[in-house]
């Protein structure tokens, strides 16, 4: 996304056969890692019928990685920076048949949206968080982000590399007790379309941190290759000890499920409190609304 | 105003009781207000109450005020009748509001009072009667409430109803201690101070009434209106509608949720929206604050929302428990962007129920946010108001495409740009197509599109939605008429919960020989031009009354009509007064 866009276009046309393709053609960079991601994505929905392409919606925030809600054909909602998780809570909530994605960038889940994702956790909604990680902001040209490397100067900022630490997302989402976090990566797309469909069918809050080079800002193919290894097959991923060791090893960008937990959702919890609110008696709405009204004689 | 002015003539009743006192002293100096109030309500009278919960978390000087009448009230009154004092700085703190030769029940074990002017005193030990007559010192303000009953004829039995819905669940033995603390009040006053009535609250026989808070009446209203997603976040004097809906929203199969901020709070409700379901979300000035972000995604998204703002006094943490309408310019303008949005305000208690209906259809009809714009003097006090008509009053929904059949999803035109502006809505779920809502400038299919010509097109179709509701609107009033009917001296202007105070004001001019006419604008964006312009141009002179310091509606009448009113404005944390307003009108008008 070098040059500005200003127009895309619109086919209009139903798709021959449904492949989770939008009617808008991605506008990312030659060789931007949120290409391989989308196509894992579109491949692990394609492999998973029970997900109902009408009953699925993306909420995304903004960054480039926030472009891909209009990439899958289904129901989506782009909002603002930095807000998809509460948007897509509300979305949850009010119809909780509805299969939430919520996808964006490193800016805008760990920076501005950081401290949605705490409450997210302990609410733990049946919905999928994937968050395209490039370690850069990417669509406000190559500023660095919370999870740039110390040091690092971003392409637009070469005078002023980052004083900060980088953040640790893995080992924040496992303190913040997410009930399955995971990482993968651009460069492995197999891996990562196994791991987002675990992720889409755990039953809780999923947190997915996506590793997803950005060519033209911060281009991390060469140096994360060098850095990526599978998580070990005998690697228990109910251990969260053993979790907050792998995601503070940060030497080496392991990949796989770090820490999944199976607890009651959010929508469970609610309709059972509101099957305890409503009590055993049948009534019409507008017949309680009467009785509330009384209530105030 | 005819009828007004009828009530005025016919009223028998007409009075201002004050209940005063430290919390961390006596803490039921609230429910002593409170259960009068209640008392009074049902035996037929109309009630009005003001309060102002002390600022401090636990203790402070807290003050309680109920009108009462056998008619019709609109306003909280001026001087206070009746004053219950239970400690020394709550009579000296309020004994200024205390009209000449009104009468100061006090706490004669706690304090004597050297009043600087002629009052009736009524001095009731109450502490010493609670302790040693009933072993329970924690009943003193019922004592209080015994001695204030005795002093207006109240059936105790009416009282002890009130005891028994409030305490009966915890213990019958609380009840009876209570209810002995009143009887031993009423009693002191009748046998050993031997004083007679002042007035005799006889029953008035006439059909129920609700007695409700305008927080109760909006959260009702947003219930009667098919609300079915709530999210809030904890801020005075709005929490009460989060504590209502967390508490009644589930019964009717919808969503309550205390988010972690006001932009999740916004943010969700927009989600809700979004899967289809109407949402709302209430808060205070800084909340609202922080919204404006969202407001302008619901704008351009499309997405309908109702948020309310139960507006305290600013700026930044301001008054927290104060009142003010100090966040017209934040409601209508607040946001980047041109970004049109609804703006309605309730008049009272009994309205915003009506209100919030409005805020629901407005939302839906445009497809966008509507604001509600109530204030801390509504939200809380309580007021007698007609059992709500729930089924006599329109729903509006947002207009649906048809379900589709289509075996592959066909993208669907969200944005379709049409006369009115609005365009059908397929909820998520729906077969056989699918769109993306998007805060990006967007072709009428959503995609992303920043030509001049569409940003032209779409922002015309966006800012037309508002044009299509106010020509829609149907017979529903967005502006009150009172006062002179046809051509008038001074014309005041107003908006939010000065409807009352100001009719009641302007009766009152009128019956002194003054020609105000008086119009109250329910709905503040769309601004009702054709009603406004009709009556600016009947009167010679236009004043604004608001809460506020800066006028803000009167510099919005001033540029929209090229008019220079003058500004009745009040920024002491408190609501007009009738004598305030009455004050302001002679001024202008003379
Ligand atoms: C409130 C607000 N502040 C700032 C921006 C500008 N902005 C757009 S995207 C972005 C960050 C993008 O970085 P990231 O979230 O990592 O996404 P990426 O482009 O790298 O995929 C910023 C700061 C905005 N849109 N809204
Ligand atoms: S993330 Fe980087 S490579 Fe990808 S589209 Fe944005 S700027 Fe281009
Ligand atoms: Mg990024």
């Amino acid at each position: 996304m070098t040059t500005t866009v200003t127009t895309e276009k619109t086919t209009g046309q139903p798709e021959e056969r449904f492949d989770f393709k939008g009617m808008i053609e991605p506008v990312w960079c030659p060789g931007c890692g949120d290409f391989a991601l989308l196509n894992a994505i579109r491949s692990a929905l394609r492999q998973m019928p029970e997900v109902e392409r009408q009953n699925t919606i993306v909420i995304s925030g903004i960054g480039c990685s926030g472009r891909v809600a209009a990439y899958l054909g289904v129901y989506g909602f782009h909002g603002v920076h930095g807000r998809a998780l509460p948007t897509a809570l509300g979305v949850k909530e009010a119809n909780p048949s509805l299969n939430v994605l919520v996808m964006g960038g490193d800016g805008d889940g760990f920076s501005i949206g950081g401290g949605h994702i705490p409450h997210a956790a302990r609410r733990n909604p049946n919905m999928t968080y994937i968050v395209f990680d490039n370690e850069i902001y990417g669509l406000t040209k190559g500023q660095v982000s919370p999870t740039s490397p110390k040091g690092l100067a971003g392409k637009s900022t070469p005078e002023w590399p980052a004083l900060e630490e980088p953040l640790n997302p893995l080992a924040m989402l496992i303190a913040y007790n997410v009930s399955f976090v995971a990482r993968v990566y651009a460069g492995s797309p197999k891996t990562t379309t196994q791991i987002v469909k675990e992720a889409i069918a755990h039953p809780g809050f999923a947190v997915v941190q996506a590793m997803s080079p950005c060519t033209t800002f911060y281009n991390t193919y060469k140096l994360w290759a060098k850095q990526v290894r599978t998580l070990p097959e005998d690697y228990d991923p109910t251990d969260r000890m053993a979790a907050f060791a792998r995601a503070l090893d940060t030497e080496t960008m392991w990949l796989g499920i770090f820490y999944r937990e199976e607890r009651p959702t959010y929508e469970e919890m609610i309709a059972q409190q509101a099957a305890r609110l409503r009590g055993d008696e049948e009534l019409s709405d507008d017949e309680r609304l009467r009785r509330l009204i009384d209530s105030f004689v | 105003m005819a009828t007004e002015m009828a009530e005025a003539a016919t009223r028998v009743v007409d009075l201002v009781v004050g209940v005063a006192g430290d919390t961390g002293v006596t803490p039921g100096i609230m429910t002593t207000g409170e259960m009068l109030t209640l008392a009074v309500s049902r035996v037929g009278y109309d009630i009005y109450t003001f309060q102002t919960n002390p600022a401090e978390i636990k203790g402070g000087q807290a003050w309680y005020q109920l009108r009462l009448s056998d008619q019709q009230l609109l306003s909280q009154g001026n001087d206070v009748n009746v004053l219950i004092a239970f400690d020394e700085e709550g009579f000296e703190k309020n004994e200024k509001v205390l009209a000449d030769g009104g009468v100061l029940i006090y706490d004669a074990s706690a304090y004597e009072p050297h009043p600087s002017r002629e009052f009736r005193l009524v001095g009731v030990p109450m502490t010493k009667i609670a302790r040693e007559q009933v072993r329970f010192p924690l009943a003193k303000n019922m004592v209080g409430l015994g001695a204030a009953a005795a002093l207006v004829d109240l059936d105790l039995q009416v009282i002890r109803r009130m005891i028994e819905q409030k305490y009966a669940a915890k213990s019958m033995e609380i009840v009876e201690k209570n209810f002995a603390c009143v009887e031993l009040g009423a009693n002191y006053v009748r046998s050993e101070l031997g004083l007679s009535p002042i007035v005799r609250l006889k029953p008035i026989p006439r059909p129920e009434r609700l007695v409700l808070s305008g927080n109760e009446a909006i959260s009702l209203g947003a219930l009667a209106a098919g609300c079915r997603f709530f999210a809030g976040y904890p801020i005075t004097p709005a929490s009460t509608i989060l504590e209502f809906m967390m508490r009644e929203l589930p019964r009717f199969g919808g969503v309550a949720l205390q988010m972690e901020d006001e932009i999740a709070a916004l943010a969700s409700c927009i989600g809700a929206s979004v899967a289809g379901k109407k949402a709302m979300t209430a808060t205070s000035g800084p909340g609202l604050s922080l919204m404006v972000e969202l407001l302008g995604l619901a704008v351009m998204a499309e997405v309908p929302v109702v948020v309310a703002d139960i507006q305290r006094a600013g700026p930044s943490t301001g008054m927290p428990t104060k009142t003010e309408q100090s966040d017209l310019n934040l409601a209508l303008y607040g946001g980047h962007g041109d970004a049109p949005r609804v703006v309605v305000a309730p008049s009272s208690v009994g309205d915003a129920f009506y209100t919030a209906i409005r805020a629901f259809n407005l939302a839906e009809y445009t497809q966008g946010p509507c604001i509600l714009l109530s204030d801390a003097n509504l939200a809380n006090r309580k007021a007698t108001v007609d059992r709500p008509d729930s089924q006599g009053v329109k729903i509006v929904n947002r207009l649906l495409a048809p379900e589709s059949d289509e075996r592959l999803p066909k993208p669907f035109p969200r944005y379709q740009i049409t006369m009115s502006g609005i365009s059908p809505y397929a909820v998520p779920g729906m077969k056989g197509t699918y769109f993306v809502a998007t805060g990006l400038e967007h072709d009428e299919y959503g995609a992303p599109n920043y030509t001049p010509e569409v940003h032209t097109a779409m922002s015309h179709k966006r800012f037309r939605k508002l044009e299509s509701a106010y020509a829609n609107r149907n017979g529903d009033e967005w502006v009150s008429l009172y006062g002179a009917r046809g051509e008038a001296d001074l014309g005041v202007i107003s908006w939010g919960s000065n409807e009352g105070v100001i009719r009641e004001a302007v009766a009152q001019a009128n019956a002194e020989g003054y020609k105000v006419a008086f119009a109250h604008v329910h709905v503040l964006n769309p601004l009702p031009e054709k009603e406004l312009k009709a009556f600016i141009s009947r009167v010679r002179r236009v004043m604004v009354a608001e809460i506020n310091f800066a006028g803000q509606f009167a510099h919005l009448l001033a540029g929209r009509f090229k008019i220079d009113p003058i500004p009745l404005t009040k920024v002491s944390g408190t609501p007009f007064t009738p004598q305030e307003v009455l004050d302001g009108i002679r001024d202008a008008a003379a």
